[in-house]
């Protein structure tokens, strides 16, 4: 927690140039997961910014698809196509959604928050299910993003998605890293604890959970923009309160202490669901409520919290 | 000497319970004023009326001459009023410096996005304050850990991190064991030192606010009963048969 900002940036430089260079040696369905991995991570990390000022958005799939739904519409309606500048859109976009709501929500805490977010997602869901210009409830296809103005060949657009997937994710990870350690991070946490308390040292709880929802929409819209564009195709599932769940899911898996946890529990959910699904195709939810169960159970801080007692056990020692 | 918290004719009333019944009184700065009175007399209303927690049915609030009845806890902390609470309010599950930092940060305007919570200079800062509360043997516990009146200090040393113009400690010696109350006011008085800064605290202990008090101020059904000095007030006949209990 106390580590130097720079090396916080360099290590998330160097484990992003690693997964880069792994990326070109995975094989093609290993390639398309981790994207997906680091798509819907870059979700949850929005869930664990939020969770970390003690509220948990069951409605993130209202984010996630606007990203999307706008990335899509930008691609096939404006012709913009370059993956870098639509990610950044899709952020946007979903940022420019949670921007109205954001103040209001901010005042809630607790199952009421969580309700109230489910709903929002789920009004979407009703309005894209309905309009027929989106594709109604079968959604559309999108056409495949450019990089800096070329055309993705066929044989490298699984790695080029891939590694704009983890070159974003870890961008936003180091960026994560760095609000937890600012003293707006912290103060958050502080909220989490003791929301009074913070209130008569006069900072404003309002204030600090408003621009949490607005990140955590941004890096929502974002994960939705790269998951759109690796999938190809959009429909109003993403924001169903199924995908919200997934995205809870995540979160709580991965504990709110580290943002490297995040991008594992969000890899070892793909895996999961993927075998899974492939050996147990009827039960695969039931698969994924026994693993969650397992982990609440040996690790009810989340998988972050292994290497967080590793550190403080490293320091004790020393 | 000019008044620094001026309160006119506050009025609350909880249903038919009158928890503040036209209360009007003048603070001077630097004054150390006792709030005393027996359970539901209005003493912790008084301080919610001041710290915003609570809005008046009537009546109006003054801090050096603004009207500050309308604004919450965020804004009139912000203006220089800051508060302790009967039962602590800490960050449990975080350390005494977290604590400290946590409230450096809040009260040093906007706070930044990527300016780290954790440097050289807000430790040491933190660590200055907890220093002079006694606290510092403390710093790296987390404060679940911490006795009763350890946290009291602590919740003290938070609310004093911005140099408050106005401090209200609310009952900062209950819970405390009686022979840990006078060291502990001793330590709070210590730490005050040489900050111009006045005192409301509420206080049942009669020893505690003849020794700390330049000013009494005595609660009954939500009215001022009598307001003086310590020893005026204590010799008071309805503030010994209502608040005291030492009439004869």
């Amino acid at each position: 927690m106390k580590h130097d900002t720079r090396n916080t940036a360099v290590a998330g430089v160097i484990g992003t140039a690693l997964l880069l260079a792994l990326g070109a040696l995975l094989p093609k369905w290993l390639l398309f997961l981790t994207t997906m991995s680091a798509a819907n991570g870059i979700v949850s990390l929005g869930i664990v910014l939020m969770m970390r000022g003690g509220v948990v958005s069951f409605g993130q799939g209202l984010v996630f698809a606007g990203g999307g739904y706008a990335v899509a519409l930008f691609a096939n309606r404006l012709g913009v196509t370059d993956a870098l500048l639509l990610t950044l859109a899709g952020g946007a976009v979903a940022a420019l959604m949670a921007l109205p709501f954001a103040p209001l929500l901010a005042r809630y805490r607790g199952i009421f928050f969580s309700m109230l977010t489910l709903a929002l997602s789920m009004v979407l869901y009703g309005v894209l299910v309905k309009t027929d210009a989106l594709g109604g409830s079968d959604g559309f296809n999108m056409s495949r993003p450019t990089l800096f103005g070329m055309r993705i060949a066929d044989a490298w657009s699984g790695y080029v998605l891939y590694a704009i997937a983890v070159a974003i994710a870890g961008a936003l990870a180091i960026l994560a890293r760095i609000y937890f350690e600012s003293t707006r991070g912290l103060v958050s946490l502080a909220i989490r604890e003791n929301e009074l308390r913070v209130a008569y040292l006069g900072a404003s709880t309002t204030r600090v959970m408003t621009a949490n929802f607005v990140i955590a929409a941004f890096m929502g819209g974002a994960g939705g923009a790269l998951a759109i564009m690796a999938l190809g195709h959009i429909e109003p599932n993403f924001s169903y309160w199924t995908t919200s769940g997934e995205f809870v899911f995540v979160s709580i898996l991965a504990g709110h202490y580290s943002v490297l946890a995040v991008f594992v529990a969000s890899f070892l959910l793909e895996l999961v669901r993927s075998f899974s699904s492939a050996y147990f195709p009827n039960t695969w939810q039931m698969a994924l409520g026994i693993f969650l169960l397992i982990v609440i159970r040996f690790l009810p801080r989340g998988i972050g919290s292994l290497w967080l007692d590793w550190r403080k056990h490293r320091g004790a020692g020393a | 000497m000019s008044a620094i918290l001026c309160a006119r004719e506050l009025s609350k009333h909880f249903g038919a319970v009158v928890a503040a019944d036209q209360v009007s009184i003048d603070i001077a700065a630097g004054e150390h004023v006792s709030l005393i009175g027996s359970n539901g007399a209005g003493k912790t209303t008084f301080v919610n009326l001041i710290t915003g927690y609570l809005k008046p049915d009537h009546g109006e609030i003054l801090l050096e001459g603004r009207d500050i009845t309308a604004l919450g806890p965020t804004q009139i902390t912000q203006l220089g009023v800051a508060r302790s609470f009967q039962i602590p309010q800490l960050c449990a599950e975080m350390s005494v410096l977290d604590n400290m930092i946590v409230a450096a940060a809040c009260g040093d305007g906007a706070l930044s996005f990527w300016k780290r919570a954790h440097t050289q200079a807000t430790q040491q800062r933190a660590h200055a304050l907890l220093e002079r509360f006694g606290l510092n043997a403390h710093a790296a516990r987390r404060v679940a850990e911490l006795p009763g009146g350890v946290r009291k200090l602590l919740d003290i040393a938070m609310a004093m991190t911005h140099r408050p113009k106005i401090l209200l400690l609310d009952e900062p010696t209950s819970g405390v064991s009686t022979e840990e109350k006078f060291p502990m006011m001793d330590t709070v008085t210590a730490a005050l030192g040489s900050e111009a800064v006045t005192v409301l605290f509420v206080e049942h202990d009669m020893d505690i606010v003849t020794r700390y008090a330049t000013r009494v101020v005595a609660f009954y059904s939500g009215r001022i009963l009598a307001d003086g000095t310590p020893a005026r007030v204590l010799a008071d006949d309805e503030v010994k048969r209502y608040v005291t209990g030492t009439a004869h």
